[in-house]
């Protein structure tokens, strides 16, 4: 009878080794979307990193200047377009003047859906917003890190136009700023290259400017340790770090409602490595036996 | 039908053709495959023409034109013929007899590459890096900082040891080698935590897609 038992035991686990990959997708797939029905929140601490990018921008007085380079495209929409809006959110809210740019071709029009989607808010929409007093999009321009390096000297070396073919000197907003010396805070939202890295590389590391992030979960942890050496002033990690950056705005969105999903696709995750590795084990120690 | 609208379920048919694929190989997939290639070669020429060469090239050429009509001399614009002669040369890869012209472009963009590249990666990510580890190992009144700056140290200090390959890893040498070892492995977990996390966002993404823009179910 046990030796029947020891037989269907070790089937089970060959079994489950074996398991069709397509029955995982299933899981993973059922784990991701049901959540997505159930507008729930959960509720997370703020982590230092994130509070840090939050801080960093309310500090500043109304009226301060600041830049956000747009460095990525629609295939990171998911994870840096929560924190493009919520981005706006904190400076429109504080008064604060953004000048919006991209080394990426598809950053700058990632930059104006997350304006529409801010233009929608009440509180925003009351404000009566003008572009060219309170915002202004350059838009893209080629070079990469070479890029960064000439703002340094002149904005208008690598952009003597806006995007929409304005010269920047009949720009309302861009009175007065000459280089990184006129701008409070830089925000670089990266997926890539260039990114944040040659944003350190290029404008912190040369020219003292501050410096904070929100970057795709891949990029997260090779930015940590340029906060650790204050060349950065916190990061956005991931969804995670879009939805703690909600969450310190007081503004719960979409980063958030995602959450859901991303902690039970997760656990699921977890839940399978877990079964893999017993599996493995039990199997090991049969053959050893 | 508004425009939107057929560009949504444009967006959704593909996105199904793609995921078909984790069921199995299929000519749904291959065409949804097929059409992504196909048109993002086309919209990065597209790009790369009108954001690349025409402002950074031909507009500037045409300056250097105009200062020649206007002056009679050009001040610096004619420097982006220099550039076009080597973008020239980067095509002669198409002539196989004169292909190897095209290295000289090549070894121009490595060349300033490296050296733009070395002095800036050698501060930020280099000499920061490592000031960023000299931390006093007791820092009075805050045992957090105490914790992290002795994780910090030991944890660098014993990674190093790890690709030190001309000792061999025995004694107390390799004890700090195999400390050195969880360490790396710890980074890599996270490395491979964000990951998965950066895949799921994607997933999510697309999911929301489907059911909330496609099929309006929530």
């Amino acid at each position: 009878m046990n030796e029947t038992t020891n037989q269907e035991k070790k089937t089970f686990w060959e079994k489950l080794l074996s398991i069709d990959r397509r029955i995982i997708f299933l899981f993973i797939a059922v784990a991701i979307s049901v959540p997505l029905f159930f507008k729930t929140s959960l509720d997370m601490p703020v982590s230092p990193v994130v509070q840090e990018v939050y801080n960093a921008i309310d500090k500043l007085r109304a009226g301060s200047k600041v830049l956000v380079s747009f460095d990525y495209d629609p295939s990171s929409m998911p994870e840096l377009q929560p924190m493009a809006e919520s981005f706006f959110r904190q400076c429109f809210r504080k008064n604060l003047k953004v000048i919006i740019m991209g080394l990426w071709p598809q950053g700058p029009l990632q930059a104006n859906i997350a304006l529409e989607q801010v233009f929608k808010d009440e509180d925003i929409k009351a404000k009566n917003l003008q572009y060219g007093i309170d915002y202004v999009n350059l838009g893209f321009t080629a070079g990469n890190e070479v890029v960064i390096d000439r703002m340094g000297h002149d904005f208008r070396e690598s952009y003597p136009a806006d995007s929409r073919g304005t010269p920047l000197s009949e720009i309302p907003l861009m009175k007065g700023v000459r280089n990184y010396d006129n701008i409070d805070l830089i925000l670089n939202l990266s997926a890539g290259y260039p990114g944040t890295m040659e944003w350190v590389q290029y404008a912190v590391d040369v020219f003292h400017v501050k410096l904070a992030a929100g970057n795709t979960a891949v990029q997260a942890p090779s930015m940590y340790p340029y906060i650790q050496t204050g060349q950065l002033a916190g990061v956005l990690g991931g969804m995670k770090g879009g939805a703690e950056y909600e969450i310190a705005i007081k503004n719960p969105a979409k980063a958030v409602s995602y959450m859901f999903s991303q902690a039970i696709a997760h656990a699921v995750i977890c839940f399978f490595i877990i079964i893999g590795n017993i599996a493995f084990f039990s199997l090991r120690k049969k053959k050893t036996s | 039908m508004s425009g939107e609208v057929i560009g949504v379920w444009i967006g959704a048919i593909l996105t199904l053709g793609i995921f078909s694929f984790l069921y199995k190989d299929n000519p749904f997939y291959k065409f949804s495959e097929a059409l992504f290639v196909g048109i993002s070669a086309g919209y990065w020429f597209v790009v790369t023409f009108w954001q690349y060469f025409v402002p950074k090239f031909w507009d500037n050429l045409a300056l250097a034109y105009s200062e020649l009509l206007t002056k009679g001399r050009v001040d610096y614009h004619w420097i982006y013929l220099l550039g076009g002669f080597f973008g020239v040369l980067m095509l002669l890869r198409l002539v196989p007899k004169i292909g190897w012209l095209s290295r000289w472009s090549l070894a121009f963009i490595v060349g300033t590459t490296a050296g733009l590249q070395f002095t800036r990666y050698l501060e930020s990510n280099g000499i920061r890096q490592v000031v960023g580890t000299i931390k006093p190992l007791l820092v009075s009144g805050n045992m957090n900082a105490t914790i992290g700056n002795i994780i910090i140290v030991v944890g660098t200090f014993c990674g190093l040891i790890y690709f030190f390959f001309s000792k061999e890893h025995k004694g107390a040498f390799g004890g700090a080698a195999r400390v050195g070892i969880w360490f790396i492995m710890i980074t890599f977990g996270a490395f491979f935590g964000y990951t998965v996390m950066s895949r799921m966002s994607l997933l999510i993404g697309r999911m929301d897609y489907l059911f909330g823009i496609w099929l309006g179910l929530y």
